[in-house]
């Protein structure tokens, strides 16, 4: 019997607000352990939460980005469990009333278009982090009320290698939107998978197994590919899957039972009446729509289009948004915007690299490559000389045409000036002069390289190509 | 003497010159050291800090300035947060915990120049009706200190009563301020929800609680609303309404005003002294003018039973805090949850676990429809009854609770008499009204009644007219308890 897998996803995502999500503290990774906190984020007696207003509008942001609705009406609830690392014991969420429903993501897999139904983005807090070491335990709150947002996906995945694209897809929408900065290493992503296998063609979904502690997409490739097989496996040999949470050991490769539904937790959800319910106005609302951004995939889509740019071209530019931009800028009005991109990619991602800066700290404006393209395409230089003029414009910043007026770079083009330097070739090497005439038409290329360089570069190739042949042709 | 004082008399004297903030201090400081030991309203006095604010107040003073309590002292529960104080709750719980913020209302208090004076016993967590359930003992009645002095802010009370402080701060949840007001025979006024920033006051039910003010007389129960209201950014309950001037609206009489006498608040258990006391008092309003009529509030059966399902719900989350991670006293364990059960085992009195496991199984799954949920209806009925009956009266009169002071001991036994305690007083924080007592006379073993107003929503001005109108026409809030 054939199987098939129904996996759903639940993405924790840290916002990237100034400040946390009920309090004035600041929300930054890597301070020392518990210098960002205060009453509020502590948990003290008597303090009341306050909501984030960036935090608010970025939910609504990312809901957008996500073609979601962003319902009238979304209320807090309290999530009641006790864990050391969880200041007041229960946390504020959004259970029945989430500020975000019903979107979806859709990413390129498997040489297709694939679309995955977002359920719902509602926002929550984090909780602080546990340190265990020899004798005890110690606890930093500094991430303790860092706005989350909950990315709850319909079970729409069918493989390991489409969650992990779909993880891909949503990180590269959150950074393009601004709301996340998506760092996995410093816990700002975090993900759960639910997966199911059921026979081919059966309705009913099987039994409904949780999936936690993946910390790369790598890991939950894995992890969901050992799962995938391992409900397969307990199925053809005739047993039962039963309803549970089990844990990724990412060293070991292996899933293992954390609890069964018999022992979850009953979480008490009420709504928390330390809070108002938010209500977002119509002109609230239509704000936050004017930063809604260019998604991923319309932006390489678009690319391909207007620009008739290669896929893999296209593919650089939504990865690296701000080269991106560049490009666009530089390509404004230029009749052969794949030179442009060549000239970006090829060279100037090249420089970037080398000199470890970014196109933010460039010194020239995007329009020097557009120009400097022009000058090769309209023949004032060759793409050689070219080469140099860039290291000049990425060194200190001149225009093109400066540099090729100062250093007397423009190509030479004027036949009686080239004329002497042909002649002086061919009287100079009448070996494979001989040979041109003598229907040999690669000894052309030797005379041409002697002229080039008797011009220093400057001569027009083709010019000269087209006059060695027609002297030598007598 | 100076501690037996009002607001507005010691503010006059002070103003006068007649008198310092020091020597008032000093007065209400010799006052808690004659009679505290016998009736047990502070939990702390730090003398040292408050002689300290009096001079900083005195020194204000002489240099031209003149604030609504420039000097004052004003006593406050043990349920409010003052930076660099103790704040216990009257819970072992806390431990050692000192405060590191103001509350907002201390806050405003100190802007308003006030001496910040001493903590005050409660009821645990502000559980109770009797303040017998703190960890820092029982606090009598100052009438009789074998009768109980109301709760949960029954310190507050008694302090305001006994003249330990010139005024006092407590907190409303059920009925915590009216009713010890009631049966010490001051004036305590619950302030409608949303009045006051709740920012600092360790929550019991979050949607029920409201800090408010415990005074010698309704002109004093103005002043002290008017520092402590207005809005709050750091209270997202709290509600931007304009704060009105109260002290203007004392002079207004009642002529006119219409009372109403809810036909459910005859209930069998209400004492015949208290009835006949609160009859007087009704009768003596509408002598002044107001016009009385009956009126209906059809849910108030369900009161109690939905208060005891929402506040406890409530409370099972807002007290999860304390167990001993952050701050606290903390019994150690081979597991988080053993430390948990331990520390919380330990520091916990009966009531506050008796609430904490009841307000568990409400919200539990398989009971919250039945319960939580069914109780929120229900208090959006409660609320709707009042509301409707606001569309005929101003004012809404009963006693303020259904018997005078019980004795210490009496009702500690039988959870169930003692929330029966809080019937006329509970209505109130479910609909998100404001409430006032006032003094009307005593029983026959000498122990003090009130007569609860309620109005409606940011109804204070006419609630404070009324009350001012009536305690003008008696005396009953010039008995002072013997204690020399």
């Amino acid at each position: 019997m054939e199987y098939e897998s129904v996996i759903g996803l639940e993405t924790h995502v840290q916002l990237n607000t100034r400040t946390k999500m009920w309090c004035g503290c600041v929300n930054e990774y890597g301070a020392d352990p518990n210098t960002n906190v205060c009453p509020v984020c502590l948990g003290l007696p008597g303090v009341l939460p306050v909501p984030n207003a960036e935090a608010l509008r970025k939910t609504a942001l990312t809901g957008f980005l996500l073609n979601c609705d962003v319902p009238g009406y979304a209320k807090w609830d309290r999530k009641n469990y006790f864990y050391p690392d969880n200041p007041k014991n229960y946390q504020l969420t959004q259970l029945d009333f989430p500020s975000t429903i019903a979107g979806f993501v859709e990413f390129e897999f498997g040489g297709g278009l694939e679309k995955v139904r977002i359920n719902r983005a509602h926002l929550e807090e984090d909780v602080g982090k546990s340190f265990h070491f020899s004798d005890y335990s110690g606890i930093d709150f500094n991430r303790a009320g860092v706005p989350l947002l909950e990315i709850v996906t319909e079970p729409d995945i069918s493989s390991a290698n489409m969650a992990c694209e779909y993880l891909n897809a949503l990180k590269s929408i959150l950074e393009y939107g601004a709301v996340s900065d998506c760092d996995m290493e410093k816990g700002q992503v975090r993900c759960d998978v639910n997966i199911s296998v059921r026979p081919e063609g059966q309705q009913e979904l099987g039994e409904k197994i949780e999936i936690k502690n993946m910390n790369s997409f790598s890991g939950v490739r894995r992890a969901a590919e050992y799962e995938i097989a391992r409900q397969i496996e307990v199925l053809e040999k005739g047993g039962q899957l039963v309803q549970e949470t089990r844990r990724w050991d990412d060293d070991a490769g292996i899933t293992d039972s954390m609890r069964t539904k018999e022992d979850a937790h009953d979480y008490r959800y009420f709504p928390d009446p330390d809070l108002m319910p938010h209500r977002p106005s119509e002109e609230w609302l239509a704000a936050i729509r004017e930063e809604v951004v260019e998604l991923p995939l319309a932006r390489k889509r678009r690319l391909m289009g207007q620009y008739q740019l290669p896929e893999g071209d296209a593919d650089v530019f939504v990865g690296d948004v701000a080269l991106g931009d560049y490009f666009e800028e530089a390509a404004k009005g230029l009749k052969n915007p794949k030179q442009v991109a060549n000239w970006v990619i090829n060279n100037l991602r090249a420089k970037l690299v080398e000199t470890e800066t970014s196109v933010a700290d460039l010194k020239f404006p995007a329009a020097a490559i557009g120009e400097l393209v022009g000058l090769v395409e309209s023949g004032l230089i060759n793409s050689k000389i070219a080469q140099g003029v860039f290291a000049e414009i990425f060194a200190n910043g001149k225009t093109p045409a400066a540099i090729v007026k100062e250093k007397g770079l423009s190509q030479v083009s004027d036949s009686s000036e080239l004329e002497a330097f042909c002649r002086e070739a061919i009287e100079a090497n009448p070996g494979p002069a001989d040979d041109f005439r003598n229907g040999k038409e690669a000894a052309l290329n030797f005379l041409k390289g002697q002229v080039m360089k008797a011009s220093r570069g400057k001569a027009n190739p083709q010019l000269v190509g087209e006059l060695l042949a027609k002297i030598l042709n007598g | 003497m100076a501690h037996s004082l009002t607001i507005h008399q010691l503010v006059e004297q002070l103003r006068a010159g007649e008198l310092s903030s020091r020597e008032a201090t000093q007065a209400c400081l010799d006052r808690v050291e004659q009679v505290d030991g016998r009736l047990n309203a502070f939990i702390r006095v730090d003398a040292g800090d408050a002689l300290a604010q009096a001079d900083l107040a005195d020194q204000a003073r002489a240099a031209g300035e003149d604030r609504p309590l420039l000097g004052v002292p004003v006593a406050v529960k043990d349920v409010l947060a003052v930076k660099d104080q103790s704040l216990n709750c009257a819970s072992k719980i806390l431990g050692e915990f000192n405060s590191p913020y103001d509350a907002t209302v201390i806050q405003k208090l100190r802007d308003a120049g006030a001496v910040i004076f001493g903590r005050l016993n409660m009821d645990e967590f502000a559980m109770g009706s009797s303040t017998e359930n703190s960890a820092f003992g029982p606090t009598r009645n100052p009438w009789n200190t074998d009768y109980i002095p109301g709760g949960s802010s029954g310190g507050s009370a008694v302090a305001v009563a006994a003249d330990e402080c010139i005024a006092s701060l407590g907190s409303d949840t059920g009925g915590s301020i009216r009713q010890p007001a009631a049966l010490c025979g001051c004036v305590g006024l619950k302030p409608t929800y949303g009045r006051v920033s709740r920012y600092g006051l360790v929550a019991f039910a979050s949607s029920l609680d409201q800090v408010g003010p415990f005074t010698k007389d309704v002109r004093d129960a103005a002043t002290l609303l008017q520092v402590i209201a207005g809005a709050d950014e750091r209270d997202s309950t709290n509600v931007p309404e304009p704060v009105p001037n109260y002290a203007a609206a004392l002079s207004g009489g009642v002529k006119g005003l219409r009372i109403g006498l809810p036909r459910e608040y005859q209930v069998e258990g209400l004492n015949p002294e208290v009835k006949a006391a609160t009859d007087a008092a009704v009768k003596q309003l509408e002598a002044l003018g107001a016009e009385v009529r009956e009126i209906s509030l059809p849910h108030t059966e369900y009161a109690i039973a939905t208060y005891y399902i929402i506040a406890t719900a409530e409370a099972s989350a807002n007290l999860a805090r304390f167990e001993g991670v952050r701050y606290g006293a903390r019994l150690g364990g081979a597991s988080p949850e053993e430390m948990n059960r331990k520390t919380r085992g330990a520091g916990f009195g009966e009531e506050v676990k008796r609430r904490i496991i009841l307000g568990t199984y409400v919200l539990s799954s398989g009971y919250y429809d039945a319960y939580y949920l069914r109780a929120q209806k229900v208090r959006t009925l409660i609320r709707q009854d009042f509301l409707k009956a606001f569309e005929e009266v101003d004012l809404i009169a009963s006693p303020t609770t259904p018997t005078p002071a019980f004795k210490i001991g009496e009702k500690s036994g039988d959870p169930l008499q003692m929330y029966l305690s809080d019937i006329y007083t509970i209505s109130c924080n479910l609909a998100g009204l404001c409430g006032i007592s006032v003094p009307c006379g005593f029983s026959g073993c000498g122990l003090p009644m009130g007569l609860q107003l309620l109005g409606k929503p940011f109804g204070e001005p006419d609630l404070l007219r009324a009350a001012y109108a009536y305690e003008q026409a008696t005396d009953w809030h010039t008995q002072r308890p013997k204690l020399d």
